[in-house]
């Protein structure tokens, strides 16, 4: 096993060391940064495993879940904004794949949806803060929701703007002759946001 | 600092403009993306504020010396123990083990640099940042945190002043800083280890350094987050008035005990795991043997990094944990010495029948591993859970954790810094100060640490001013020990100056160590190799006639390259 190992190197070695080692290093760039972020990503997973573990704590064991005069949350116009969000990681999806046909207008027509999107359940979030009776501070209910929901939406708000950075960038003539890593990452984290909702979605207003 | 003598021109076989060498310190403040700066920043920031909280907890040694609390106020005696921890912790271990791998892991591996050098000097730079932001709630009205460095609610919610910059503000704010840059260093570290590896180098061929540090890293990405979580519910409690962790509007402050120990826990194997790592290069070059059982050593750093997610109830056995809870954590904290023992285990047969050179990074790591078999049997002894809460919030557990973290990890760090001083600076440091050094500091450690245990089976709680005089004979050796331990720190300090701006050259491979760190130059040159090594050995082949690499000599880029192996 070991010599196997040795000679495929030795080979690679014959060939000029300096030159192979050299593309190697610049070649490994985008797969680097993309295995590092997927572990940033799960990394980043445990912050809301930890919020949904706190909550699902806090919900069995309360004496009063709901503060007083609430009685319960609304579930239609979320239920819409999860459709929506949940759509768009299929349209980002044929988005990259215009990319990678290189049809670029293709790939901006549906990025620019995803953006439409994610900009809707943004707005369909903020409605619905405004229309509730209970606050950040009412109690634990209260703090866990927006604590759960405004983390959420942060990460939402930062997937549009990733979104719209890409997007700029993809009218710089040879953006992606090194790759479309900026793009992969971009998409991968809309992915992520989207099944944090689900689960999210799910603990709150499914679970009531 | 402004010395005039080239290094090139003491050292003919050095033929870099010497990177290492104080002559050109400059680069030292500036944002640089090589790993051997940023390490060595990382090294010397670090060191600073183990200066600092040692310092705090020499004020605390003179509060204790005598049983009345007349040296200090009880407040500020509450402010120093908090920021003692948290310093230690959060601005001395963490940085200096990031800093040690920094500069190791790309060279052992045979990387030019890290997988990410701008986020790696990002990573570092916050570490001054929030050092400042910490430091500054001393003066802010009210002082710095005293809740503790565990910070429990309800205790960490109060704010009598009713500012909103407070010093529990300020602490959120700076571990939570903490928490940023150390999920930067991680993601640098794993990716790193995974990615950038030599030609050769498969993951069996790694030096157990590499493997303790991807265990630890490892452990910072799963756990650091629960901290962060429990961190930022604290923050909302103490500034909006949100309910998570208060009791008295319905929150669980036993919750927040789960987030921060989850994290909290796991972090001593972040801190133990390189040491572990240290002990593991160390033993084997001064005791002229290859490190026994190398590949089981390895793995059973991971398998420590599976159980520790696992343990940490055990530091709430007294917060009204059910039966069931602490019948399994005792079970499983117990299980995790049995990979611990099997290290222990390599050491010493590695050191049995070696021809062994009792310079001083053998002296430390000796050192460590004496206090650290004592820290493992106390340890054991507090995951029973009667024991345990027999001495619950005593000083048998403050005793217990200093021989872990100063008897072992900063014996350990010292062992490192001593080992790799050669390779990072390009100079030798001078033996005899060494050893002066060792003996204070084992002699120091061991005084002030071994009457905690005294004390704490007599009953003396921690986190007080003062205390019964009942009390008083172990507390004024511990005091006379934890000053000895401040003296140990200046013969240290002048030898890694004055080595550095005027010690003995250093030759490649001072201690025919076998490691790709030892066959390049010292200080090796920016990007390390000239060409990268393809390794085709093991590590720690000593007693065996087989070359580590091979191809050495275009490796460093010179026609008289060294034997690859001594």
């Amino acid at each position: 096993m070991e010599s196997s190992v040795e000679s495929q190197t030795m080979n690679s070695q014959v060939v000029d060391g300096a030159a192979i080692a050299h593309t190697a290093h610049e070649h490994d760039e985008a797969a680097n940064s993309m295995f590092g972020f997927i572990v940033f990503l799960l990394s980043e997973s445990v912050i809301f495993l930890s919020f949904f573990v706190g909550y699902t704590v806090y919900k069995t064991n309360a004496v009063n879940w709901l503060p007083d005069g609430v009685s319960g949350l609304e579930v239609r116009e979320p239920l819409i904004n999860t459709l929506v969000l949940v759509s768009s990681s299929f349209v980002i999806y044929v988005a990259e794949r215009f990319l990678h046909k290189d049809n670029l207008w293709g790939f901006r027509a549906f990025w620019l949806l995803t953006m439409a999107m994610g900009s809707f359940f943004l707005y369909g979030q903020a409605v619905e803060w405004r229309s509730l009776e209970f606050g950040f501070t009412s109690g634990v209910f209260g703090g866990t929701f927006y604590l759960l929901t405004g983390f959420h939406g942060l990460h939402v708000l930062t997937g549009v703007l990733l979104q719209t950075l890409m997007l700029g960038r993809s009218f710089i003539p040879g953006n992606y002759d090194n790759g479309e890593f900026g793009v992969a990452a971009t998409s991968l984290f809309w992915h992520f946001v989207d099944v944090i909702w689900i689960i999210l979605f799910v603990l709150i207003y499914v679970w009531q | 600092m402004t010395t005039n003598a080239p290094t090139g021109a003491i050292a003919p076989n050095v033929e870099q403009p010497a990177p290492g060498a104080p002559n050109n310190w400059r680069r030292f403040f500036s944002f640089s993306t090589d790993h051997k700066v940023i390490g060595i920043q990382y090294i010397v920031t670090a060191f600073l504020f183990f200066l600092i909280g040692g310092l705090f907890a020499m004020i605390m040694r003179g509060e204790l010396i005598t049983p009345d609390a007349d040296l200090v106020d009880r407040t500020v005696y509450n402010a120093l123990f908090t920021m003692h921890g948290t310093v230690m912790l959060f601005m001395w271990t963490f940085p200096v083990l990031n800093g040690l791998a920094n500069y190791l892991v790309p060279l052992m591996i045979g990387a030019r640099d890290m997988a990410f050098p701008r986020l790696n000097a990002i990573a570092f730079w916050m570490v001054p940042v929030f050092g400042i932001i910490l430091m500054s709630s001393f003066l802010v009205p009210g002082g710095p945190a005293q809740a503790g460095w565990w910070s429990y609610p309800p205790v960490s919610l109060q704010n009598p002043g009713g500012n909103l910059v407070n010093g529990q503000f300020l602490w959120l704010v700076a571990v939570a800083l903490s928490g940023v840059s150390s999920i930067m260093g991680a993601v640098n570290i794993v990716t790193t280890i995974i990615k950038m590896r030599a030609p050769g180098m498969g993951f069996f061929r790694m030096p157990a350094f590499v493997w303790t540090v991807l265990s630890a890293q490892m452990i910072q990405l799963f756990g650091l987050p629960a901290l962060t979580a429990g961190a930022v519910m604290l923050l909302f409690d103490l500034t909006t008035g949100t309910s998570f962790f208060d009791p008295i509007k319905g929150g669980s402050p036993v919750l927040y005990q789960h987030f921060f120990w989850f994290y909290s826990h796991p972090a001593v194997y972040v801190i133990i795991l390189p040491v572990f790592g240290i002990f593991s290069e160390v033993f084997p070059v001064y005791a002229r043997k290859p490190l026994f059982g190398y590949k089981v050593v390895a793995v059973s750093s991971l398998i420590i990094t599976g159980l520790s997610a696992i343990v940490w109830v055990h530091h709430m056995f007294a917060s009204g944990t059910p039966g069931w809870m602490r019948m399994l954590f005792m079970f499983s904290t117990m299980l995790i010495s049995v990979p611990t023992g099997i290290k222990v285990f390599a050491w010493v047969a590695t050191v049995w029948g070696g021809k062994l050179r009792l310079t001083t990074p053998m002296l430390f790591a000796l050192g460590g591993l004496v206090m650290f078999v004592f820290s493992g049997i106390t340890g054991i002894m507090l995951a029973a859970v009667p024991f345990d809460i027999h001495v619950n919030n005593t000083y048998f557990v403050v005793g217990h954790f200093h021989y872990v973290i100063y008897g072992a990890t900063v014996m350990g760090v010292y062992a490192a810094i001593y080992h790799w001083f050669p390779k990072m600076t390009g100079r030798m440091y001078y033996e005899g100060l060494g050893k002066l050094h060792f003996a204070l500091t084992f002699i120091g450690a061991n005084l002030n640490f071994f009457p905690m245990h005294p004390l704490g089976l007599q009953g003396m709680p921690r986190r007080v001013a003062s205390y019964d005089p009942e009390f008083a004979f172990w507390n004024v050796i511990a005091s006379l020990g934890g000053f000895l331990l401040g003296m140990s720190t200046l013969p240290f300090i002048l030898n890694m100056v004055s080595s550095w701006v005027q010690g003995k050259p250093a030759p490649d491979n001072p201690w025919r160590a076998i490691g790709l760190e030892w066959l390049v130059s010292s200080p090796p040159p920016t990007e390390n190799f000239e060409e990268l090594p393809n390794v085709i050995a093991e590590p720690y082949g000593y007693g065996k006639d087989e070359p580590l690499v091979s191809n050495a000599s275009a490796m460093i880029g010179t026609e008289l390259a060294p034997t690859p192996s001594p």
